[in-house]
């Protein structure tokens, strides 16, 4: 279509042309009869300077040719590259291979198109030959072939009318095509344009591409000038006229944007976080989760109690108390998180049971509920989806075929730049290979599998010893805490107000050192053993987390009984009050009294959350101080010691400290069950969780690159993965559940909080309903509400469950299987290509076998003589 | 920017940003850490594309190859005179193919080419050997190397002509878990 539309287009013009020129011509023609009457003219319009145009074409001739072999020289050149690499590429040489033969006959088009064009330039045919320049690129085979046919025609005309005197060079008519390029190309159909524009995005696509190329640079800078120079030239013209605009402007936005992509990368790279290892992704991970936590409390509770919600002062639950005003600024309560931060928005007990703040009447209670709930409900989603990916992504590389060829090719970090861990790695590879050896041997044999069954069920034993140990350790502490806190805070010494939080963080810090020696017991595989010792850890922690938790709740019902009797009290003083005003002043106003006198219950939960936080802030300070005086001071002490010391410091004993991917990972996951736990009873740990993420992130950086030395242990990280996600989804449960129980079981405390006086907390969301909603909308859903739907629907989901489940063990298996089939495909296709490369000799040497016979009997039956001689020739041929 | 003197023009810098994954403050950088091996040899000023060449021996000292087994074969894989001359194309060439951001068709590619010893287009047993022992510092014995050199190529080698064709090792590396992660050089 398109090449018709052209020749169209080109014939027109040509023809009007070519009418101008005749009349020129003739007129040039007819001044020239008189002039020179023995000029003889064929077809009317031959020209007269006739040696000069001989000449003037045999140089044109000469100089194409030239180019032309230069042109192949440079093909030719580059096919060898291209072969090269297509023979490289093997599998994927027959796309390659295409590529090139593509290319070939795109440039051998070109060649043609080239030459025709300087026949036609003859013909001061520019508009043609312009088109054609533009689509030398194109390499539409259809469009060179129209094209071919264009010119051929063209080339008849010119016979016809051959008129005109080659006056101008070649070069000059190529610098006037360029610049006549963008004025031309208005006259291009819209399908040609179309096809330019194709060709355009084609070009820039190999320019984004052309970084991934496996070309030398030299060739890649070639290609790249060449397609700028295309892209540029054609870029412009193609922005003009109705509906181009448009396009030019998106050109135009694209390279902006794309500059500035790039000078912002450039400029990124000035300040990028190094992240080491895949702790630390594991780190930034983490630190999005709680980012958007953060701004789930932060933007739907804290801000608009703290700007809309009843100011400081204002009420009894908002005001420090009488008692404790003198202390409240001091620098160590508020450190406990008492005084004047109990008092604030960073605790359940600060906020308002009003039903709607500020003018834009926002549902107070009803946010905080449904936050805390969301922000459970977003862990679960997030967690679950990672784990479901990173599963997708095992499932793929989990087979074990390749073995020894990847120990061999992959096992090499390219990144080790350091004598030391090269050693290390040496080492490890050759172990690793070794063992991969005994393996494969079988020859693995237990010289005494009893002994090592008994000291594996010894190191059981002794780390269950140590865990109830620590379990007890910390209830006992718990205990006594409480015990201190009803004698007053203020008799005791610091260690005693914070022994809780600090004898669990020591034990975090010492029990895992002690597995460490137990497990050299057991002489696992270190895979296994490094299992082990997580799993350990992991128990350990949950198990000073639940004392913790059941030691509080023990609290919280003390509270409790201690919130009944103040609920007493308070109604005996406020009838006092009532009374002793009615006996002295009966018309007077009631007094009223500064909230800060009220007497007021203990509010349970605002003490749990306070625990959180002294928790999560006691934590955080230990992970920093083991970290600079573990690591830092350990590193500083090796190293100038080493001086003067009478052994090796930095190879024997102390040497520097290793950076515990596992072990900082579970301090991690801990630390987020903890937030998760804590977070509805203070809604400021989120916050506090997002700082302390960000301030380890560069603080664990820095000690890892300057005072830390890479683990001697290796493990795949890919494969623990999910390990990791799965303990952090066992937390994420574990710390919901107290959380829940709380609030469905335990009745809010009476005067402080979002639910003060209501039953139960989740009482808020069955007000809502009543009372913001249609009462249409409240039968429904007091309906679907009905354990009589509740129920189905629950069974019904358990069903798909189970189907699910059922679905994809099916799944699995069929996966195994084709797993199976397809090793023995490719174990039976090895085995074919060998009998098959097999009878192939075989079948030559018969065929050879014959041939000599044939032979034999022929120059037997011809010629005996000569046979042998003939014979020997063949022997010498094979 | 006035006075100091101009290592590139603002036309090779956007040149080689398109052709390399490196970003200007790295690709100048590069041209530094370049220069540093041979400062007498390299100009400063590399506007008219000098053709200049810095040996083997000298590129093989960086810390970043220092310590790799595979130094020479990586240096010469990317050098265009196959004797390990590195140019800085070649130079700023070979990061670019072993930086991170470099997809995994590409290192496939040169893996390849660097374990490919005698550049005959095939892994075979000959490479493996050299490629074993270079990695354990020859400290397995005779046997063991034969054993795993066979082991890797039973593995390995799908059209059974016991040696490792580049569709055999694009095979077994486009499921190798730690090929990235490994496979490339920060600098």
């Amino acid at each position: 279509m398109s090449t018709a539309g052209e020749q169209d287009a080109g014939l027109s013009l040509q023809e009007e042309h070519e009418s101008k020129t005749h009349r020129t011509k003739r007129r040039d023609g007819d001044r020239q009869k008189k002039k020179r009457r023995n000029e003889r003219r064929k077809g009317g319009t031959r020209a007269g300077e006739g040696e000069e145009d001989l000449q003037a074409v045999s140089e044109k001739r000469e100089r194409s040719k030239r180019k032309r072999a230069k042109s192949k020289q440079e093909t030719s050149r580059r096919e060898n590259n291209e072969e090269e690499e297509a023979q490289l590429t093997g599998g994927k040489g027959t796309k390659a291979r295409k590529d090139i033969r593509n290319e070939k006959t795109r440039r051998m088009e070109k060649e043609e198109v080239r030459e025709v064009e300087e026949n036609v330039d003859k013909g001061k045919k520019k508009q043609g030959s312009t088109k054609k320049g533009e689509k030398k690129e194109d390499g539409g085979k259809q469009l060179v072939k129209g094209k071919a046919r264009e010119v051929k025609k063209k080339k008849h005309k010119k016979a016809e009318t051959s008129s005109e005197p080659e006056t101008s060079e070649e070069d000059d008519d190529e610098e006037e095509d360029n610049d006549k390029d963008v004025v031309r190309l208005e006259c291009l159909s819209p399908e040609e344009l179309e096809k330019l524009k194709e060709a355009v995005d084609e070009r820039k696509k190999l320019i984004q591409s052309l970084r991934g190329k496996p070309w030398a640079m030299k060739k890649k800078l070639v290609t790249l000038r060449e397609s700028q120079e295309f892209v540029e030239k054609y870029e412009g013209a193609l922005g003009k006229g109705k509906g181009r605009k448009l396009y030019a402007y998106k050109v135009l936005m694209t390279k902006k944007w794309m500059k500035f992509q790039r000078d912002f990368e450039n400029f990124k790279t000035g300040c990028s976080i190094v992240t080491v290892a895949s702790y630390f992704l594991f780190l930034r991970w983490m630190y999005g989760i709680n980012m958007i936590l953060f701004g789930l409390t932060f933007g739907l509770v804290m801000v608009p109690e703290a700007l809309m919600g009843r100011p400081y002062g204002s009420m009894p639950r908002k005001t420090v108390p009488r008692a404790e005003e003198a202390s409240a600024m001091d620098f160590a309560v508020l450190w406990d998180f008492g005084g004047y931060a109990q008092y604030s928005v960073l605790f359940y007990g600060y906020y308002n049971n009003q039903r709607t703040v500020g003018w834009l009447k926002f549902r107070m209670p009803l946010s905080y509920f449904l936050v805390g709930v969301g922000t459970v409900a977003y862990s679960y989603m997030v967690v679950i989806r990672t784990m479901a990916r990173n599963a997708n992504e095992s499932g793929v590389g989990d087979d074990n075929s390749f073995n020894f060829s990847w120990k061999m090719f992959t096992s090499w970090d390219y990144l080790i730049g350091n004598a030391e861990t090269a050693d290390n790695k040496f080492a490890s590879i050759t172990t690793s290979f070794k063992e991969a050896i005994l393996e494969e041997q079988e020859s693995h044999k237990d010289d005494n599998i009893h002994l090592t069954r008994f000291l594996r069920v010894l190191a059981n034993f002794l780390v269950l010893c140590c865990l109830a140990g620590s379990g007890y350790l910390i209830y006992f502490v718990v205990r006594r805490s409480q015990k201190f806190a009803l004698d007053g805070l203020e008799n005791h010494t610091w260690w005693e107000r914070n022994e809780v939080n600090m004898v669990m963080s020591l034990l975090g810090m010492f029990c895992p050192m002690l597995f460490d020696v137990i497990s050299t017991l057991e002489n696992y595989h270190p895979r296994v053993a490094l299992q082990w010792q997580l799993g350990r850890i992991f128990a350990l922690f949950l198990g000073n987390l639940y004392t913790f938790i059941i030691a509080l709740m023990d609290e919280i019902n003390l509270k409790r009984k201690e919130e009944k009797i103040v609920k007493f009290n308070i109604t005996t003083w406020e009838a006092s009050l009532y009374n002793g005003t009615v006996s002295e002043n009966s018309t007077a106003s009631p007094v009223t009294i500064h909230p800060a006198d009220v007497p007021r219950g203990p509010c349970w939960e605002t003490m749990v959350g306070q625990e959180f936080v002294r928790l999560i802030i006691s934590d955080t300070m230990t992970t920093y101080i083991t970290l600079l005086i573990g690591d830092f001071l350990r590193a500083v002490l090796v190293r100038f010691l080493n001086y003067c010391w009478c052994w090796d410091l930095e190879a024997g004993f102390p040497s520097y400290s290793e950076f515990d991917v596992s072990g900082n990972v579970l301090g991690l996951i801990f630390n987020q069950g903890m937030i998760w736990m804590g977070s509805f009873y203070a809604p400021c740990l989120p916050a506090l969780n997002v700082i302390r993420l960000h301030v380890s992130m560069y603080l664990q950086c820095w000690a890892v690159m300057c005072c830390n030395v890479p683990q001697e242990r290796v493990f795949k990280a890919s494969g623990s993965n999910n390990f990791y996600m799965a303990m952090l989804l066992v937390i994420l449960f574990l710390s919901t559940l107290p959380a829940i129980y709380t609030i469905v079981s335990i009745p809010p405390s009476f005067d402080c909080g979002p639910f003060s006086g209501k039953n139960r907390m989740f009482d808020v969301i069955h007000e809502t309903l009543e009372s913001d909603f249609p009462p249409w909308f409240s039968k429904v859903f007091s309906y679907a509400s009905n354990p009589g739907l509740v129920l189905p629907f629950i069974l019904l989901m358990v069903l798909a469950i189970y189907y699910l489940q059922s679905t994809s063990k099916s799944y699995r298996e069929a996966n195994v299987e084709l797993k199976k089939k397809l090793q023995m495909q490719n174990e039976e296709n090895k085995r074919k290509n060998k009998r098959a490369a097999l009878k192939a000799q075989m079948d030559l040497e018969e065929a050879r076998m014959t041939a000599q016979e044939q032979q034999r009997n022929n120059n037997a039956s011809v010629q005996d003589q000569e046979s042998g001689s003939l014979n020997s020739n063949i022997n010498k041929e094979y | 920017m006035g006075n100091k003197q101009t290592t590139f023009t603002e036309e090779q810098l956007e040149a080689y940003q398109d052709c390399t994954f490196f970003t200007r403050k790295e690709i100048l950088r590069l041209h530094a850490r370049y220069r540093e091996l041979a400062p007498h040899l390299v100009p400063l000023d590399y506007t008219n594309n000098p053709d200049i060449k810095v040996p083997m021996t000298l590129i093989i000292t960086m810390p970043e190859l220092k310590e790799n087994p595979f130094r020479e074969r990586i240096v010469e894989t990317f050098s265009e005179d196959r004797q390990g001359n590195l140019s800085f194309n070649d130079f700023i060439d070979m990061f670019s193919a072993l930086c991170e951001a470099s997809p995994r068709e590409l290192k496939t590619i040169y893996a390849f080419k660097i374990y490919d010893f005698n550049r005959d287009n095939f892994i075979c047993k000959e490479d493996l050997e050299k490629t074993l022992n270079k990695l354990t510092k020859g400290e397995l014995t005779p046997e063991e190397v034969t054993l795993v050199c066979d082991k890797a190529i039973e593995e390995a080698d799908l059209d059974g002509d016991n040696k490792l064709s580049f569709a055999d090792f694009e095979n077994m590396i486009s499921k190798a878990p730690d090929f990235l992660s490994n496979f490339h050089i920060r600098i």
